[in-house]
């Protein structure tokens, strides 16, 4: 992983009245990495991400941005990133061309704006007015606006909020193409298995702090390495020998019915070998390999939020 | 500097004509009301528009202009703010200047489109009647719209929603009509209201635009009063102005 870093902030403070949105927020994102902010509604993302973008004016800690200061540097900086904000508008009457003509008159350099429309599903929209478009249609259109100057840092809150499948993977494919042309996300997501498919790293944010931060593997394997694996299958008396399986943690047999418990990255193949060995005819299968969202609820716990 | 300033114009004059109820506000209903006040106040005989009313019909029909544009930019700001839009375009390389100043530019385009579709009909309905200096009076509408318009932008930072800014506008901006001087002099206020009756531009606005309109000339004092007024409000504009 190349360790330069495009992003980083150091004690980032920021409070509302008497609301604290972000508490001692410390973040250093690579140059070409995505990066998931993830955490609760009201956790201090889109504060954290706005302060990162200039757009709000930080109580403490410092945050530097292309080696630039967002707030001093405003300028400069607004030509190098592109910003889709969680629930932003435009002109009602705005016709969607309009909105991308004039977009890229303000970039010294743009990709060509019909191709982007069309990479988001939208070139039969062109002259639709921005109060007709659809929900996740409006996304798409903040995505197109975000990427028309192929900026050297994305930054998107909820990506994918409101979007269809197809338009989902879609954007999950774009965001994967801005990487690979070297170019550092920062996104937010409540949608765990993006968070896992797109995000190199993500940090956990609960009540404007960090509470864990790593790579979506890491993180599982540290928190959650449990793995169940359920199988029915005829073979005589092979319940005591289950525990001899490396990394079984409990075994429960009913009947054909086996249910295991283990750990370790290992663990479902070695039942598998087990399950050869023995030579055990196999009428059903399962396994439950936790993920991202298991480190998430396991971390910030069940309760919904204010 | 002003990067994109007349393509985001531009969108914007396009995006304000695509709302009929704007256009008919700014444009149709101060050419009514010089029409109906006119036809109601004169006696219909040529040239007696401006002579026989009890006051100066086409500068009232001009300060409507003025005001309507003014309320108009109050509730589009306060919907641009809630919205989201202006955050949304702040975070473009587009400077706060040409996000504003697009709007004023787009305001004072309509209040001249406003002031000649009044020219047009003062001269079918009332001919003889507005042979006035057009030019120095145009003038003098622009000065007077981009004052009240300066204040515009203060009070577009004191409304508190979108829903209230139209008729909060409204309720502040048409009584500084009724004591502009325009139909009694502001001699004849009591003296606290005559404070600010002169510290507001709409006042300053009726001198102005009366003096060029009766063919006295420019009124320095007023001109000077408007010049101020537009450099204080846009000095406070630019610490008090909200985006979000
Ligand atoms: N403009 C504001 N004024 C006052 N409080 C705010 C403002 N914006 C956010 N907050 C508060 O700050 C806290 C963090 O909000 P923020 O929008 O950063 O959360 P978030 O993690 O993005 O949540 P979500 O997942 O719901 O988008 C919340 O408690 C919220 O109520
Ligand atoms: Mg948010």
């Amino acid at each position: 992983m190349p360790s330069n870093p495009v992003i980083s902030v150091a004690n980032l403070a920021k409070s509302y009245g008497s609301t604290v949105a972000v508490d001692n927020v410390s973040l250093e994102i690579n140059e070409g990495e995505i990066f998931g902010l993830i955490g609760p509604n009201g956790a201090g993302k889109t504060t954290t991400m706005e302060c990162v973008q200039g757009l709000r004016r930080p109580d403490g800690g410092t945050i530097s941005v292309l080696g630039l200061d967002p707030r001093r540097d405003e300028t400069a900086l607004r030509r190098r990133i592109g910003v889709q904000h969680q629930e932003a508008q435009l002109q009602k009457r705005i016709k969607v061309w309009e909105a991308m003509d004039l977009w890229a008159r303000l970039y010294p350099q743009v990709v060509d704006p019909d191709e982007l429309l069309g990479l988001l599903g939208l070139e039969s929209k062109r002259n639709s007015r921005f109060m007709s478009l659809s929900g996740g249609q409006k996304q798409r259109l903040f995505i197109a606006l975000a990427l028309i100057h192929d900026p050297e840092v994305v930054f998107l809150d909820e990506l994918t909020t409101g979007l269809d499948p197809q338009a989902r993977r879609a954007i999950w494919g774009l965001v994967t193409d801005i990487r690979g042309r070297g170019k550092t996300v920062l996104l937010t997501t409540h949608l765990m298995e993006e968070a896992e498919r797109l995000c190199d790293r993500v940090a956990i944010i609960e009540h404007g702090r960090v509470i864990e931060m790593g790579t979506p593997r890491e993180l599982v394997r540290k928190h959650c390495p449990e793995r169940g694996v359920f199988f029915t299958g005829a073979g005589g008396g092979i319940s005591q020998r289950l525990e001899s399986i490396s990394g079984i943690r409990s075994a429960h047999t009913e009947g054909e019915a086996h249910t295991l418990r283990g750990e370790g990255d290992d663990f479902v193949t070695n039942v598998i070998r087990f399950i050869a060995q023995e030579g055990i005819h196999i009428t059903g299968f399962r396994t439950e390999i936790p993920t991202l969202e298991d480190v998430f609820l396991k971390l910030t716990g069940h309760g919904i939020r204010d | 500097m002003l990067q994109g300033f007349w393509k985001l114009t531009w969108i914007e004059t396009k995006v304000f004509m695509r709302e009929p109820m704007g256009v008919i506000g700014t444009l149709v209903i101060p050419v009514l009301l010089f029409v109906v006040l006119g036809r109601a106040l004169g006696t219909g005989e040529v040239g007696t528009v401006a002579e026989q009313a009890p006051f100066n019909v086409p500068v009232l029909a001009a300060l409507f202009i003025a005001v309507s544009a003014v309320i108009s930019l109050v509730t589009i700001i306060s919907i641009y703010r809630e919205g989201g839009i202006l955050k949304r375009l702040r975070a473009t390389p587009l400077s706060p200047v040409t996000i504003l100043g697009a709007h004023v530019i787009v305001k004072l385009a309509f209040t001249m489109a406003g002031l000649a579709l009044l020219v047009v009909a003062g001269r079918r309905v009332f001919p003889g009647a507005m042979d006035a200096d057009l030019p120095s009076f145009a003038a003098a509408l622009l000065l007077s719209t981009l004052s009240i318009l300066s204040m515009g932008f203060v009070l577009a930072s004191l409304v508190p929603t979108a829903r209230f800014a139209q008729p909060l506008a409204a309720a502040l901006l048409y009584p500084m009509i009724a004591i502009s001087g325009l139909f009694f002099p502001v001699e004849a206020l009591s003296a606290p209201l005559r404070v600010v009756a002169l510290a507001l531009p709409t006042t300053h606005a009726v001198t102005l635009m009366e003096g060029v309109w009766d063919g006295a000339g420019w009124n320095g004092v007023s001109a000077l009063a408007l010049v101020v007024f537009f450099a204080a409000c846009t000095a406070l504009s630019t610490r008090v102005f909200r985006w979000e």
